[in-house]
């Protein structure tokens, strides 16, 4: 876990006049758990919306593997590698489960392959999930825990090197809590890095090697877990002054 | 059965032929049946992009237009057959879905859809001002005399393969519709259907799951608006007289968006149903009732649709089955 996997250098973002993020800099390395907080409306999701394409940085750059990513559009980087979740959850509304994966496993990896090929991928990746039993279900009938599960699956079905997870827990009880860092521990032991963004401590503190704090648009904490707890600045940041 | 499809196709195209080759047959039934099957070819073009896609084109009448008038200028300017007419619209009208879509598939929701609507209004006004193809005051296509195809001679009372045009021109409608059919139906069991699909759903997630989202849509709008050019061509012949005010008719950007979802849009089935239901309910009321009936009757067909069965007849019928 030594080569750079994702350099962010510098990276600005401005709304109109307002500034959301402020020449923020760190970086992720190859296989690494990545931990993201910050009180709400600090940056963290525009950050991840820099990285994903959604939104292209005003000022700065993001280098994924040696590549610069700027003015890459978002389906060009889910090929190079970069996957993202969405805090609400956005399936595909008027397709199955397994409907939803074949779409990314299709578009990305599924040339010249077949639609049972790509059906059987899908499968062994909700069996994985443990959701083998929903494949053929409608997404309206999903519960809250499943369409995380669902959300998560389909970026797993992306292949990618670096999924970006954001607020995956969000709205779960302790056990479901358990069982999503459990499927994110295992994908991180299978080489995959991850980005976590969460404001479940419990969660972000147990599963990431190294965790950066924002506030404001602005970098004010990077460490080991222990560290972040401790740092002074992070506590003003949650708590106030 | 494998070839279902492929094999309903060739029957239907054969029951449209031999229908013509009845002697003795009153001319309205193929005036109307080639209205009809000229909804069909529009909504199931229609239903690519707004299906599939979901992003609504009201501006049918504009793409239409854009094949009529093609149409009208080659014919003008060269004398063009039918053929060499419908080639060049389809050629010029899926250039202007290219070009359109370009400028406004950034455009979301009802913002497409007002573009699209300003397109017709644009084309209109344009050819209102062409002189070359009779302006305002339209023009009057007579259909070339005796034409042949490989050697054999089409219309002719005698000795022709269709009595008049308006069996000859109701055929190649039929062509049309059935070509129209056949695409939609590529696309929606293909991978463009799919991306097309999870596009509708959530265009952003369907991005960040490597759908080439503003690519996907630029092919829809290109293929649905060569359709609709190449069924604007076959209009002026049909009709013998044309003006922007009917070319360019907002009724036909209606029928377009109600004929599919009224039959279900998320199927190739729904805008033939829709098409083939409305456009004879629409040809009896012109008949018996009154010519501007027609569009009152969409209307309130339309409400009813939208709020009981807002899946379309296709939606009600593919429930039950489950």
């Amino acid at each position: 876990m030594s080569e750079t996997l994702l350099d962010i250098n510098l990276v600005t973002k401005k709304f109109g006049g307002f500034t959301a993020l402020s020449q923020v800099t760190t970086n992720v390395k190859q296989g690494e758990r990545f931990g993201l907080i910050g009180p709400n409306g600090s940056g963290k999701t525009t950050l991840i919306n820099c990285i994903s394409g959604i939104l292209q940085n005003d000022g700065g750059d993001i280098v994924f593997g040696g590549k610069n990513l700027q003015g890459l559009l978002p389906h060009q980087r889910t090929r190079a590698g970069i996957t993202r979740t969405f805090q609400i959850p956005r399936p595909f509304h008027t397709m199955t489960v397994i409907q939803n994966l074949q779409i990314p496993l299709e578009f990305i990896s599924g040339a010249g392959k077949s639609q049972k090929e790509i059906a059987d991928e899908a499968m062994s990746i909700l069996e994985t999930m443990g959701m083998a039993d929903k494949a053929n279900e409608e997404t309206s009938g999903l519960t809250q825990i499943e369409l995380r599960k669902l959300e998560l699956a389909r970026a797993i079905a992306a292949k990618p090197k670096l999924l970006v997870s954001d607020e995956a827990m969000a709205g779960l009880t302790g056990q479901e809590v358990d069982e999503v860092l459990q499927i994110l521990f295992r994908f991180n032991e299978q080489g995959m890095t991850i980005i976590m963004i969460e404001h479940i401590m419990r969660a972000v503190m147990q599963f990431s090697h190294r965790v950066i704090c924002l506030d404001a648009g602005q970098l004010i904490a990077e460490g080991t877990p222990d560290e972040i707890v401790k740092d002074k600045d992070v506590e003003r940041a949650y708590l106030g002054a | 059965m494998r070839y279902k499809f492929e094999i309903g196709c060739v029957i239907i195209f054969l029951i449209a032929f031999l229908l013509t080759q009845i002697g003795g047959m009153n001319r309205f039934f193929f005036f109307a049946g080639f209205a009809i099957m000229q909804y069909v070819a529009i909504a199931t073009a229609w239903n690519i992009l707004g299906g599939y896609g979901g992003y609504i084109n009201f501006g049918t009448a504009g793409f239409l237009g854009v094949g009529t008038y093609t149409a009208i200028a080659l014919y003008e300017y060269a004398g063009a057959s039918i053929v060499e007419q419908m080639v060049a619209a389809g050629l010029i009208a899926g250039l202007l879905g290219l070009s359109i879509g370009y400028f406004t598939l950034r455009l979301k929701g009802v913002y497409f859809a007002i573009a699209t609507l300003a397109l017709a209004i644009v084309l209109e006004t344009f050819v209102n001002n062409w002189d070359f193809v009779g302006g305002a005051s339209g023009f009057s296509l007579l259909p070339k005399r005796k034409p042949e195809l490989l050697g054999v001679l089409l219309v002719d009372r005698k000795a022709g393969l269709f009595d008049n045009y308006k069996e000859f021109l109701f055929v190649i409608m039929t062509l049309v519709a059935i070509m129209s059919v056949w695409i939609a139906r590529a696309i929606e069991h293909g991978k463009l259907g799919r991306g097309l699909n999870a596009i509708k759903d959530n265009e952003e997630a369907a991005e960040c799951m490597g759908v080439p989202t503003l690519r996907l849509k630029l092919i829809a709008t290109t293929i649905s608006g060569s359709l609709m050019g190449i069924s604007g061509a076959i209009y002026p012949s049909y009709l013998t007289f044309v003006d922007p005010l009917g070319a360019f008719n907002l009724e036909f950007a209606v029928n377009a968006l109600a004929m599919p979802m009224i039959g279900g849009t998320f199927t190739w089935m729904g805008p033939v149903v829709g098409a083939v239901l409305l456009g004879t309910v629409q040809q009896i009321a012109i008949v018996t009732i009154s010519s501007e009936l027609n569009l009152l009757i969409l209307g309130v067909l339309l409400v009813v649709f939208v709020v009981a069965a807002p899946h379309g007849i296709m939606g009600w019928f593919m429930k039950k089955n489950k």
